[in-house]
């Protein structure tokens, strides 16, 4: 297993509206990246995973992204493509930012 | 245009039928994800970074305003009410919800509309060129052509299961509009020197990881012997064609890995066998085909308001100039709609817009539209006196915009906005250089100049054959865009040349401001294009100028 750097969250796209969800710490999904239960290492990583690929009639591609937990202590994306999911595109103002 | 008799009405619905189970048994459980997604890839269905995406076929890009207007209620009625138009001529739509996927799948079929065979390892939609029909430097229609070939492949039990996906374009024309040098296998009808039509054949271009120039196996195919010719083509490939990497499974690594020549002799021997055994499509099938193209009737009435709208109206002028293109009928121009308005995302349309198109087209245009390669809609069709009617609604509808052609006629793939593989963004970047451009007034100075930007190695906006190609990469968590040079998709193909170390986005926009203004500098008559400046000068001034003055900036490859 890579080496992990950052503490990490499950992130999946939901099955019936293709939209991106998060894994939080209930075993639920929230759209919010905020709700993410957060990692902290490899064990808790791979127990969090497996709690969504349990899910397989609810979510699709379930895998783990890596965050930091910013001031307010919720966990924030570290890689431009997680932050770029947790908005929608950029080139109107739709998805999930006009949603939210 | 081609409409569908009994069997092919009858097919549509029964994959929407057998599809619309499907996701039934997903939703329910029955079926798992990895089971689910070969099937929903089989209909056009892909999961992206956002939502799910349905990519439906326009064949050969043509179609009419009945199709066009569909296209706007599903736009509304099941997604976030645009559709975005790709480099293949066909239409995504970035925000269907899998449960009404059948819904819209039948409301396709209802215009004689699928979304077949827009994924998978198969044949894909066949392309050709947008003027297709009306181009006044056409040799003959390949809309024909294409459609057999469509008919042909669609569903073919032998070419299902093909080491990758497979595309085949064709032009009509010696002006290649159908970048055939850059597909699995290109098409360009010619006739011999006893005057009989045939094709030239080309296999193995492509872009991509590894971007490759097709090559001539044939240089005169007579039309009779196209199919069992393309069935040895595939049946070569497909038992041939590497299935261990993904990377290398493409034809054109077939054929660079075994030479043109022996390529050449694979194909020949297969022909030999395949044209034993093949029997010819019915004479009653390709003349319902060929009849189908038949050109419209056209109105010869002289008018001058044509003439007097260009000399009284100075918008109007440059639009004609840029937009509309000669067609073999004096009195008819061919009118090029353009997706890329300043600042907008190439490609895309709203509803409200596709139905002013299929308006246009009904009224104006002999209820014909075409998708362009280029992401822009074509009114093939267009009586001359006709034109500044289309116009002044076009520019109600903030279709109206001059740019064919030029500097801010930009292909952009959907890249890390919506594809799920994308390595960074497109979008913005097609709208940061069409807006800096824009505010320099230097687009028409400039001139024909076609700049190509793709997310990832995919190379979806075709940035190899962009005289300006740009590849949008993620280096070390953050874009980076490395541009390439001299790239033309016309039938003078070449694949453009890397300049060294990409650029950050913020860097990107100098970059090209400086490239332009060598260009601009350097050469020797307004005449003198880019691209034409670009072979006489070769990359050296334009590497100096990017990285000399902007060395600081670029970001080492
Ligand atoms: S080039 Fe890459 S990013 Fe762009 S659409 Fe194709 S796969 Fe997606």
């Amino acid at each position: 297993m890579a080496r992990q750097t950052h503490p990490q969250i499950v992130t999946a796209n939901d099955l019936f509206e293709g939209d991106v969800i998060y894994l939080t710490a209930s075993g639920d999904w929230s759209r919010d990246h905020g709700d993410a239960a957060v990692a902290h290492d490899g064990e808790e990583a791979e127990r969090l995973l497996g709690i969504a690929n349990a899910q397989p009639g609810r979510i699709v591609g379930a895998y783990l992204a890596d965050v930091t937990i910013g001031p307010d202590g919720r966990p924030q994306p570290v890689h431009f493509r997680e932050a770029f999911r947790t908005r929608g595109p950029s080139n109107y103002f739709h998805g999930k930012q006009a949603e939210a | 245009m081609y409409a569908y008799d009994d069997f092919d009405a009858d097919f549509v619905r029964a994959r929407v039928a057998e599809f619309r189970e499907q996701v039934n048994r997903r939703i329910d459980g029955s079926l798992t994800e990895d089971e689910f997604k070969p099937l929903r890839l089989k209909n056009g269905l892909y999961l992206q970074l956002h939502a799910y995406m349905l990519r439906v076929a326009i064949p050969y890009g043509t179609l009419n305003s009945r199709q066009m207007r569909q296209l706007a209620m599903i736009a509304e009625r099941w997604d976030k009410g645009y559709g975005h138009f790709t480099t293949r001529q066909n239409v995504q739509f970035n925000w269907p919800k899998l449960k009404d996927v059948p819904d819209i799948l039948d409301a396709l079929a209802d215009v004689e509309m699928h979304a077949i065979q827009t994924s998978g390892n198969c044949i894909r939609n066949v392309t050709a060129d947008h003027f297709a029909g009306a181009a006044a430097d056409e040799i003959e229609d390949p809309r024909p052509t294409a459609e057999l070939l469509r008919q042909w492949s669609t569903d073919h039990p032998e070419f299902q299961y093909l080491p990758r996906k497979f595309k085949i374009a064709i032009t009509g024309s010696p002006n290649d509009r159908a970048v055939t040098k850059a597909h699995d296998i290109g098409l360009r009808m010619v006739r011999n020197e006893a005057g009989e039509p045939g094709y030239e054949v080309i296999v193995g271009g492509g872009l991509g990881r590894t971007p490759m120039i097709g090559k001539t196996v044939r240089d005169f195919l007579p039309k009779a012997d196209l199919l069992p010719y393309l069935e040895a083509i595939l049946r070569v490939y497909n038992l041939a064609g590497r299935r261990d990497n993904k990377y290398k499974a493409r034809i054109k690594i077939l054929v660079h890995e075994t030479g043109t020549e022996e390529i050449r002799a694979m194909i020949e021997e297969a022909f030999a066998e395949q044209k034993a055994l093949f029997q010819a499509p019915p004479a009653d099938l390709v003349a319902r085909i060929e009849a189908a193209f038949a050109p419209p009737d056209f109105d010869n009435t002289q008018s001058l308001a044509f003439d007097r709208a260009q000399a009284d109206d100075p918008v109007f002028r440059s639009f004609v100039e840029t937009n509309v293109t000669e067609h073999r009928n004096p009195a008819y121009g061919i009118v090029s709609v353009s997706l890329k308005p300043v600042g907008g995302t190439p490609g895309d349309a709203t509803a409200d817009q596709m139905r002013v198109l299929a308006d246009l087209a009904e009224r104006y245009g002999h209820d014909e539209l075409r998708v362009s390669h280029e992401q822009n809609i074509i009114l093939p069709h267009v009586r001359k006196a006709d034109i500044p009617a289309v116009h002044a609604e076009l520019k109600k509808a903030g279709l109206a915009t001059a740019n064919i052609g030029l500097i801010s006629d930009i292909i952009a793939c959907p890249g890390m906005d919506y594809c799920a593989l994308a390595t960074a963004r497109s979008i913005p970047i097609a709208q940061e250089i069409a807006t800096h451009f824009d505010a320099l007034k230097l687009e028409r100075d400039i001139g024909p100049m076609k700049i190509k930007i793709s997310g990832c190695i995919n190379a979806c906006g075709h940035h190899h054959v962009g005289h300006i190609g740009i590849l949008g990469l993620d280096k070390a968590g953050v874009e980076n865009y490395q541009i390439t040079l001299g790239g033309d998709s016309t039938e003078t193909a070449t694949i453009g040349e890397r300049t060294g170390p990409g650029f950050a986005a913020e860097d990107l926009i100098p970059a090209i401001e400086a490239i332009v203004e060598t260009y601009l500098d350097l050469r020797h008559t307004a005449d003198e294009t880019f691209l034409d400046a670009y072979r006489r000068l070769g990359a050296r001034p334009f590497k100096d100028a990017i990285y000399h003055e902007h060395r600081d900036n670029a970001r080492a490859a």
